[in-house]
C-alpha cells in the first residue's frame, strides 16, 4: 500500500548548506496495518510523512502509494498534523464538512456527513461552536473527524496528540483505536513517545538520529482490540517496551550529545 | 489587599449574592464617575476658551465656542454661502464613500493577488515602494486637471489614499497565511481557487478590517482636500471659503461636522467587524476585577 525505497530528502538550509532530513529510507506498510514510527525529537520523522502525502517530493529514491509513484497528493490519503489545522473562522460542523465540500459534495450533503462524524468523535451538541471555544482535546477530535470524514485508505498522523496532557492523550489514543478498527485503513503514526507507539501499533519502526533512516522494525504482538489505558500495565507490554527501548535509547543518546555539544 | 475572611460554609450563598450585587454597584459607580469627569473636562475646556476669548485673546483669530455654535445653528437652520448644509454634507459623503468603496475593493483584490504570487510581487516590489513614497495628497491637484471640478476628481483622491492603506494590509494578510492550514486543505482535497476562497481570504480578513478603520478617515481627508483644490460644493469648499473670509468659527464648525461623520463611520465599521469576526475569542478587555 505504502512503499518507500531508498527515499532521501534534502533541504537547502537557511545558511546556504544542505540539510539531509531523511536518508535511504525503506519502509512498507500494508493495507489495514498500523505502523508507528518512533525516533528522537527532530530526526526527520515528519519529513517521512510529507513524502508519502505528496506535499514534498523526494530528492532521491522511490515513494509509491497503491503501487503508483507519488507525484501529487495521492487519492485516499488523510493527514493529521501536529499543530491545530482546524479553521478558526468555521464552526465545528463546517470544519468537518470541509473535505466533502472540497471534493464537490453539496452543502447539505457535506453537512449530513459531517454531522455523522462529529457525533462519532463524541462532539455531538458542539456542532455550532467555534474552535476557540473548545478545549485542546476537543479540537483534536474536530481534526480527527475532519480527516476521517473523507474515509481515507491511508491515514498519516504526525504526533497528533503530543500537545495534550497525559490523561487526554490516553483518551484520544483509545478513541483513535475505536474509530480505526474495522476501517481497514493503513496508518503511519509518527511519535517520539514509545509508550504511545506500542499502545497503538502493529509494528514499530525505530529511526536513527538525523538524518533519519529506519534502524530496526519491531512487531508488537499484543492482542486486539486493545484497551489503551490497561494495556500499558501488562507484562507483555513491558517486555516489548524494554526490547524496543534498548534500540531507541542509543539514538536518543546520540541526539542528546549533539544537542549538548551545540549548547556548549 | 486581603479581604478574604474565613466564613462558615452555611453563610456562603447569602454572602455570594451580596458580593455580586455590591460588585455590580461598584461597576456602575465607576462608569458614572468616568462619565462625570469627562463632562467636567469638556466644560472646563470650553468654559476657559469662552472666557479667555471674551476677555484676553482676540476672538477674530481664535473664535470662541458660542460663535462656533452660532455658526452651526446658522448653517443648519438657514443656509451656507453655497446652498443647504445638507447638500454640502451629502456631496462630501458621496465622494468619500465612493472613494472608500472603490479603493477598498481594488486594494483587497490586488493585495491578495500579489500576496499569493511571489513572482509578481517580486517584480512589482520597487514600483509599489516608489508609489507609496509619493506624497499622494499632491495628486489631488493633478486629479483636478484630469477630472475637472466635479465629484470624480475628489473620488480619485480618496481612492488613491484608501487604496494604499488597504492594499498593504491585504498583501501582508495574504502572505502570512498559516502554511499548516494550506497543507491541511490541500490534503482534504482543495484546489487553488478553493484554498484562496476558504483559507487565504478569511485569514486576511482581520488584517483588512483593521486597515478599513483608518481607510475611511483617509477617504474623508481625500474628499475634503480634493475640495480644497477646487470644487463647487462640499464641506472642504465650505472650510476653504471660511479661510478665505477670515471666518475662524466657520473652520471650526466644518471641522466638527467632519468629525461627527468620521465617528459615525467608525461605529458602523466596528459593527461590521464584530459581525465578520465573531469567530474570534472575545477581546482581552473583560478580565476579572478584584472585589
Amino acid at each position: 500500500m505504502i512503499e518507500l525505497v531508498g527515499a532521501t530528502k534534502r533541504f537547502r538550509s537557511a545558511s546556504g548548506g544542505v540539510h539531509t532530513a531523511v536518508r535511504d529510507l525503506d519502509l512498507t506498510v500494508a493495507a489495514g496495518e498500523f505502523v508507528a514510527v518512533v525516533g528522537p525529537t527532530g530526526c526527520g520523522k515528519s519529513t517521512t510523512l510529507s513524502l508519502v502525502s505528496g506535499l514534498e517530493p523526494p530528492s532521491h529514491g522511490r515513494v509509491a502509494v497503491n503501487g503508483r509513484e507519488v507525484t501529487g497528493i495521492p487519492d485516499g490519503v488523510g493527514y493529521m498534523f501536529q499543530a491545530d489545522a482546524v479553521l478558526p473562522w468555521r464552526t465545528v460542523l463546517d470544519n468537518v464538512a470541509l473535505g466533502p465540500r472540497y471534493r464537490g459534495a453539496t452543502t447539505s450533503d457535506a453537512r449530513d456527513r459531517a454531522r455523522d462524524w462529529v457525533g462519532r468523535v463524541g462532539l455531538g451538541g458542539f456542532e455550532d461552536y467555534y474552535p476557540h471555544q473548545l478545549s485542546g482535546g476537543m479540537r483534536k477530535r474536530v481534526a480527527l473527524a475532519q480527516t476521517l470524514v473523507n474515509e481515507p485508505r491511508i491515514l498519516l498522523m504526525d504526533e497528533p496528540f503530543s500537545a495534550l496532557d497525559v490523561q487526554t492523550r490516553g483518551l484520544m489514543q483509545a478513541e483513535l483505536l475505536r474509530l480505526w478498527s474495522g476501517t481497514g485503513a493503513a496508518v503511519v503514526f509518527v511519535t517520539h513517545d514509545l509508550e504511545e507507539a506500542l499502545v497503538l501499533a502493529d509494528r514499530v519502526a525505530v529511526m536513527t538520529a538525523g538524518p533519519a533512516t529506519v534502524k530496526q522494525v519491531f512487531d508488537v504482538r499484543l492482542p486486539r482490540p486493545r484497551d489503551a489505558e490497561e494495556i500499558r500495565l501488562t507484562s507483555d507490554f513491558l517486555d516489548v517496551y524494554r526490547e524496543v527501548w534498548e534500540s531507541l535509547r542509543e539514538e536518543v543518546q546520540i541526539t542528546r550529545e549533539r544537542m549538548s555539544g551545540r549548547v556548549a | 489587599m486581603s479581604h478574604d475572611v474565613a466564613l462558615p460554609g452555611a453563610a456562603a450563598p447569602i454572602d455570594e449574592d451580596l458580593a455580586v450585587s455590591s460588585a455590580r454597584a461598584a461597576v456602575r459607580r465607576r462608569k458614572l464617575t468616568v462619565t462625570g469627569v469627562r463632562l467636567l473636562l469638556v466644560a472646563v475646556w470650553l468654559g476657559s476658551w469662552e472666557l479667555s476669548a471674551t476677555y484676553l485673546i482676540d476672538p477674530f483669530y481664535y473664535s470662541k465656542p458660542s460663535a462656533i455654535w452660532g455658526k452651526l445653528v446658522a448653517w443648519f437652520t438657514q443656509t451656507t454661502a453655497f446652498g443647504s448644509i445638507w447638500t454640502q454634507i451629502s456631496y462630501t459623503l458621496q465622494e468619500a464613500v465612493a472613494g472608500f468603496a472603490l479603493g477598498g475593493v481594488a486594494g483587497v483584490l490586488l493585495g491578495i493577488v500579489l500576496g499569493r504570487s511571489r513572482f509578481v510581487a517580486d517584480v512589482l516590489a520597487p514600483f509599489i515602494k516608489a508609489a507609496n513614497a509619493i506624497p499622494r495628497i499632491v495628486l489631488a491637484s493633478l486629479f483636478v486637471i484630469w477630472f475637472g471640478l466635479g465629484m470624480s476628481s475628489k473620488i480619485a483622491t480618496a481612492f488613491i489614499l484608501v487604496f494604499f492603506a488597504v492594499f498593504f494590509n491585504a498583501f501582508q494578510g495574504a502572505r502570512e497565511v498559516d502554511r499548516g492550514l494550506v497543507n491541511n486543505a490541500r490534503i482534504l482535497g482543495a484546489g487553488r481557487a478553493q484554498i484562496l476562497w476558504t483559507i487565504v481570504v478569511p485569514s486576511a480578513t482581520s488584517w483588512i478590517l483593521a486597515s478599513l478603520h483608518s481607510a475611511f478617515g483617509f477617504a474623508i481627508i481625500g474628499a475634503v482636500v480634493g475640495e480644497y483644490s477646487g470644487a463647487d460644493k462640499g464641506l472642504g469648499l465650505l472650510i476653504n471659503n471660511a479661510q478665505g473670509t477670515f471666518d475662524s468659527a466657520g473652520i471650526y464648525a466644518g471641522m466638527i461636522i467632519i468629525t461627527v461623520i468620521a465617528l459615525v463611520a467608525e461605529w458602523l465599521l466596528t459593527l461590521l467587524e464584530r459581525r465578520l469576526l465573531r469567530w474570534r475569542p472575545a477581546a482581552s478587555g473583560s478580565h476579572d476585577v478584584q472585589i
